[in-house]
């Protein structure tokens, strides 16, 4: 907390302070409305046919009969929808993903994709129709199998290089006195918010207007802008409230189906995914397999690393899971190669989902780091403490801050580690085995530029408007208190409008780079609009407002390796008759820049760790190779944890603030994941003794792994 | 989904006329599987009728020390019964370990019994299914199986019955009672199911258009030292892997009566009568258990994936049998 | 008894919130739908439509139940409370007040079933019902205490995918702890079991433990 004195009035700040939510209420009461949930007259429903085979192409669709049955209005699929141009570069910088460029030809590139969308007055006769649609395909032989050493698999670069190598990485192997050589695995992940995408599209004098959930109007009305040829602002997006996103909640089919639909019907149309669709069209996490190569001397220090990952990506769309990547900020070696290649299977496009690329790559890593200290016969926290790298081990750039052992110290002076026996399975309580395990982590910080407008009321409140999204990680009530610091006023004076492509360009809630991106720019307005501001002058009807553009700033920023850090704890019970395992406690203490909200911020390391327990006991999307399609696509197959699975879990932080951002902030929705599955399977073997490399520790892995010692 | 006509009946009998044992019409109890079913496109009924409201909720004592469960009654109100809780402790275990509150606030006990498979194949329409569409093939075989049948099971179908209230009620001896428009019937547990062999559609014994309208528990003096245990992929809120009900008598170190179940490894809840063979007249220890566990595990026929299932049920009868041994002696 | 002609709606009254609504409902519309779609009551979330999440749990005759496997015909003559139905004059019941102040969400979209399903399990509770982790389920044991890990088993049909479950749970323990145990609802929406009272009634359990 900070004290400012202004006018001779102390003022108190508000961030750093906890605050409950300032749409808490509405969220308690059900007031709050999502995007499915705004009413239009003369609203009709879209339900979405998709395809049964997973290669191939649509000979017919069968739509005669369909159109006769009671309330359909319409049936779009290839050959009478509306074209759309999908020859540009979006926001993020890439073409779009051509699954979400609906019934633009009768290609069939994975099970799953859209081949129709069914369009009635209720939903109800929108689902019945969309089911008794007969559509015709020529099948084609598919290939879904996801092997470990695929021959068409090949090296592709994201937002860092493919392939990155220094040092003669087999004789550093040869070289050391100890070396780590293992294969790991993590299955395909789905995101699934509790809240389906859904978006109501319809035409109001000359405008599109599109209220959809998603994690930036602004991305989401660029892309339909360019889509369907239309001038950027002749679009709206709104997007007020929003349930969870992690990365799904992009351009996707339902509102370009939605827009289509209701150009072609001149009424409003809403196209909401069932649960069983966002499978194969909301995106994904990839699988990964990934090899690890370690090799240190015999103290622990580290000669040789090699991180070789391996994901998918579909046949019409390059999307690459970035798993090799951490080990590029973590750990320095005189060898140090890291690779990330992408096989193209006959499966929908992966995307960004909760941490991408840290969230896998860090259990491999973080495991095999716990193998290398085992072997060493040195305590985990400490091997990490000799591999400590004073610059980025491949960049070569200096850290902007590296508060790891910072991390590890208070971690482990709260989690009791010090008292830890290092040897596996010699813990019992009654039929449970019991184990601690620990894991680093970290995430890149980053901003990106932004604009926001803030206006001094006449009322002598103030109002913010920027076009950021709050899909529940409390950014809302962050801008909110961050203003209020800014303008130098209690933040309920401060109302902070959002969720709106009218209120100009703004990042995405993405990349942990949400609010510190937005903050930015609410804090370069609301600074120069106090400046503006006489005190005791009249403020006129409309307002005073001053608007902020980051760009130049944020360009400015000076090249370093900026990241956020953390030290993960787990203790576990595994019952080797059963192969249960359960986390008993969690503990992250992360050094994170400057928290604005405590409250809602331990929300969001929590939830990251929760989401860690999720992927390393639960989560895991099952393919059926004889269709192409998923087995148990629902949320009683794919299972993410549940209250029970879910015990006590801990999240802290330490002072960290980021020394090049106005506010201090680096970003927090991604590193709670980070580390967390490596801490709980770390866990598992001192436990038991048995090393799971294959995510996730499902009961029948424990039980053919072998017979623990006891 | 398709359009469909629903009645509300009041009593028994007009529960009957209303289905008028149609092929195409079912009665809806608690809604929990058929409704979700029916969204699937797996049930396409013309017509519902609705029983939750017929005057069968009751669970009452029989005079011979007994239990009568009326087949409305929902598994809420099974659960926290009393006398369920007292004399038949694993069947509220069971009932308790299933689904989750809302979900047995809604389903009934006659419902739970004619649950359909979870079967990934089974619910999903656009894949082969010998069990919803005859002769078509059952992918299970050759695919996902990893939560299927390694007791009982055929190379048409290796589904497994989800239910865990069947599994206590099985190990129990309960008796399910019925109403035709011929009249009433009844049938043990055990013989409810039918076997899988080339007909795995075919999943009851109980006549066209029947209607369950009660189960009954015979006197059992050893169900009250009982247990029910299920493993599932997480701790709550998901269909067992393997459960077991069990229920022992011991008297000076000999087991006297054992009652065991299994759950999640065949198409229907199963009766481990072989390991109860063993079990009976043979000293309570861990030996015992282990070798009563293999005499009905001898039968399993594991496929590439579930083999699992043969250690965890091993382990489970001895775990379970060794708490329960340790109870009766306390 | 032949049965009548064939018809595919229904004209029915539900009572919602204390307030009576007629309407014609398509008897494949679920009780979410109806409310979602036909009443403007969007508080009750549809999170998977098929049981799997519990984000549509309200509550009929005072118990919870997940509306998206609840038929709205089927559901006429219930009395169906809503999570726009639990606060009083502008008065928000305990349990919203305690996700509130605890911070017991994030997105807020699984949250009314939440809230709905804690004042039941509240309920439950203090009705004497046992879970699967009450270590001895018999009568003469007694309840168990509300322990965190009794909520979390009782709760666990409500999914959260945003993780919100640490502050839930000490949410749902804080409103327990204030809420009076014979009072867990409010008074005008809940009862805890419906229009039975036979032996099957948990209070009657209670009384006779």
């Amino acid at each position: 907390m900070t004290t400012t004195t202004t006018g001779g009035a102390t003022f108190k700040g508000a961030v750093g302070s906890a605050h409950t939510r300032v749409e808490g209420r509405d969220k308690v009461t059900g007031a709050a409305r999502y995007a499915g949930e705004i009413p239009f007259a003369r609203l009709a429903h879209g339900w979405f046919v998709l395809s049964t085979v997973a290669r191939g192409r649509v000979r017919s669709v069968e739509d005669g009969p369909v159109l006769g049955m009671p309330g359909v209005v319409a049936v779009l699929h290839h050959a009478n929808a509306p074209r759309v141009d999908t020859d540009y570069v979006g926001l993020l910088g890439t073409a779009p993903d051509p699954t979400a460029a609906v019934f633009q030809h009768d290609r069939v590139p994975h099970a799953g994709w859209p081949v129709a969308l069914v369009v009635a007055d209720t939903s109800e006769q929108a689902r019945e129709a969309a089911e008794a649609l007969v559509v015709h395909y020529e099948q084609e032989p598919h290939d879904v199998t996801f092997a470990a050493e695929h021959p068409d698999a090949y090296p592709l670069d994201s937002h860092g290089p493919a392939v990155a190598e220094k040092g003669d990485l087999e004789s550093e192997l040869a070289a050391s006195a100890v070396v780590v050589d293992a294969e790991y695995t993590t299955p395909e992940e789905h995101h699934n918010p509790m809240e389906p995408h859904a978006a109501t599209a319809r035409w109001d004098g000359g405008r599109l207007e599109v209220v959809d959930s998603n994690q930036g109007t602004m991305w989401v009305a660029g892309e339909l802008a360019n889509l369907f040829s239309l001038d950027p602002a002749s679009v709206r997006v709104r997007s007020e409230h929003v349930g969870g996103g992690f990365g799904s909640k992009g351009v996707r089919a339902h509102q370009v189906a939605a827009v289509m639909a209701a150009t072609v019907l001149r009424r409003p149309v809403r196209v909401v995914m069932t649960r069983r669709q966002m499978f194969s069209l909301a995106g994904y996490r990839s699988p990964t397999r990934q090899r690890l190569r370690l090799g240190a001397d015999a103290g622990g220090r580290l000669r040789a690393l090699e991180h070789r990952s391996l994901s998918l990506t579909s046949t019409v769309h390059e999307f690459i899971e970035t798993a090799a990547g951490p080990a590029r900020t973590m750990y320095d070696a005189d060898a140090h190669h890291t690779a990330n290649r992408v096989v193209r299977l006959d499966v929908p496009t992966p995307t960004w989902m909760r941490a991408p690329g840290e969230a896998p790559g860090s259990f491999a890593l973080e495991s095999a780091f716990d193998e290398l200290a085992e072997r060493c016969g040195l305590d985990p926290i400490e091997l990490r403490a000799r591999n400590e790298p004073a610059l980025g081990p491949v960049s070569g750039l200096p850290f902007s801050g590296r508060n790891l052992l910072a991390c590890f110290r208070e971690g482990a002076r709260r989690f009791g580690w010090a008292d830890r026996d290092p040897r596996p399975g010699v813990r019992r309580d009654g039929r449970w085995l019991l184990g601690t395990g620990t894991a680093a982590a970290s995430f890149p910080a980053g901003a990106a530029p932004s604009t926001a407008a803030v206006t001094a009321e006449a009322d002598g409140t103030f109002t913010v408007r920027i076009n950021a999204a709050d899909i529940g990680t409390g950014a809302r009530t962050a801008l909110t208190l961050v203003a209020a610091d800014a303008l130098e006023t209690a933040p309920e004076r401060v109302r902070v409008r959002i969720g709106d492509s009218d209120f100009g360009p703004a990042f995405i809630a993405g990349g942990s780079m949400g609010t510190r991106s937005w903050a930015w720019a609410v804090t370069a307005a609301a600074e120069e609009l106090l400046e503006r501001l006489t005190p005791g002058a009249a403020i006129p009807p409309e307002g005073i407002t001053v608007r902020s553009d980051t760009t130049e700033a944020v360009g400015a920023l000076a090249r370093k390796e900026r990241h956020s850090f953390g030290a993960q704890f787990a203790e576990v019970a595994v019952d080797p008759a059963t192969g249960e395992v359960r986390v008993r406690r969690m503990l992250g203490i992360f050094a994170a820049g400057r928290i604005v909200n405590p409250l809602t911020a331990r929300g969001q390391f929590v939830g990251g760790m929760t989401w860690g327990i999720s992927m390393a006991l639960h989560e895991e999307a099952v393919r059926d190779h004889a269709t192409g399609g998923h087995y148990g696509a629902d949320l009683a197959g794919y299972h993410v944890a549940a209250h029970a699975d879910v015990p006590s879990v801990e999240a802290d932080w330490i002072e960290d603030p980021d020394p090049d951002d106005p506010v201090g902030i680096k970003g927090i929705g991604e590193i709670g994941i980070v580390g967390a599955a490596a801490a709980i399977a770390n866990a598992v073997w001192h436990a038991t003794g048995v090393r799971h490399r294959h995510l996730p520790i499902r009961p029948d892995r424990v039980l053919t792994a072998g017979a623990p010692s006891a | 989904m398709k359009e469909f006509d629903y009645r509300r009946a009041l009593d028994v009998s007009g529960a009957l006329a209303l289905l008028d044992a149609d092929p195409d019409a079912r009665f809806l109890g608690g809604g929990t599987n058929l409704v979700d079913l029916m969204k699937a496109g797996v049930e396409r009924p013309a017509r519902l009728v609705d029983v939750r409201e017929l005057p069968l909720a009751g669970v009452e004592s029989t005079a011979d020390g007994g239990l009568r469960i009326g087949a409305t009654a929902t598994n809420s109100d099974l659960a926290a019964h009393p006398d369920v809780r007292r004399r038949y402790p694993a069947l509220a275990q069971a009932v308790l370990a299933g689904a989750s509150g809302q979900l047995r606030n809604m389903a009934t006990v006659g419902g739970n019994l004619l649950q359909r498979t979870r079967c990934g194949y089974f619910a999903d329409v656009t894949k082969p299914c010998n069990k919803r569409v005859p002769g078509s093939g059952c992918p299970a075989v050759g695919g996902e199986h990893r939560n299927h049948a390694v007791l009982g099971a055929s190379e048409h179908c290796v589904a497994v019955h989800p239910s865990d209230m069947g599994v206590a009620l099985t190990a129990f001896d309960a008796v399910v009672s019925y109403e035709t428009a011929d009249g009433p019937g009844e049938l043990p547990i055990a013989d409810l199911y039918l076997p899988v062999g080339d007909t795995p559609h075919r999943e009851t014994a109980l006549p066209p258009g029947a209607l369950i309208t009660g189960v009954t528990l015979p006197p059992a003096p050893t169900a009250a030292n009982s247990r029910y245990r299920k493993v599932r992929e997480r701790a709550s809120y998901a269909f067992a892997i393997g459960s077991i009900a069990a229920a022992l008598d011991v008297r000076d170190g000999v087991v006297r009566d054992a009652r065991l179940a299994f759950g999640a490894v065949a198409s229907r809840p199963w009766r481990a009568r072989a390991a109860e063979r063993v079990l009976t007249g043979a000293p309570a220890d861990a030996g015992t258990f282990a070798a009563a566990a293999d005499a009905e595990l001898a039968a399993a026929k594991p496929l590439p994936h579930n083999g699992y299932k043969v250690t965890l049920m091993r382990n489970l009868v001895v775990a379970v049998l060794t708490e329960l041994a340790e109870e009766a002696t306390r | 008894m032949a049965p009548a002609p064939t018809s595919t709606y229904s004209a029915i009254t539900l009572h919602i919130n204390g307030e009576k609504h007629t309407l014609s409902v398509d008897h494949r519309t679920t009780l979410l739908d109806a409310l979602r779609e036909r009443l403007d009551l969007t508080g009750t979330k549809k999170g998977c439509d098929q049981g799997q999440c519990g984000a549509c749990t309200v509550l009929l005759d005072g118990r919870r139940a997940v509306s998206c496997l609840q038929l709205a015909v089927a559901a006429e003559g219930r009395e169906i409370t809503t999570v726009e139905g639990l606060a009083e004059d502008g008065r928000l019941h305990p349990v919203q007040q305690a996700f509130l102040d605890l911070d017991g969400y994030q997105c807020g979209y699984c949250t009314p079933g939440q809230i709905c399903s804690a004042i039941a399990v509240i309920e439950e509770h203090a009705a004497g019902w046992p879970s699967a982790v009450t270590e001895d389920v018999r009568p003469e044991a007694g309840p168990p205490p509300l322990t965190d890990d009794e909520i979390r088993e009782r709760m666990s049909g409500n999914l959260c995918r945003c993780g919100a479950y640490v502050s839930i749970v000490q949410a749902v323990s804080r409103a327990a702890a204030t809420t009076p145990a014979d009072r867990a609802g409010t008074g005008t929406t809940t009862r805890a079991h419906g229009a039975d009272t036979d032996s099957t009634d948990p209070h009657g359990t209670e009384a006779a433990a």
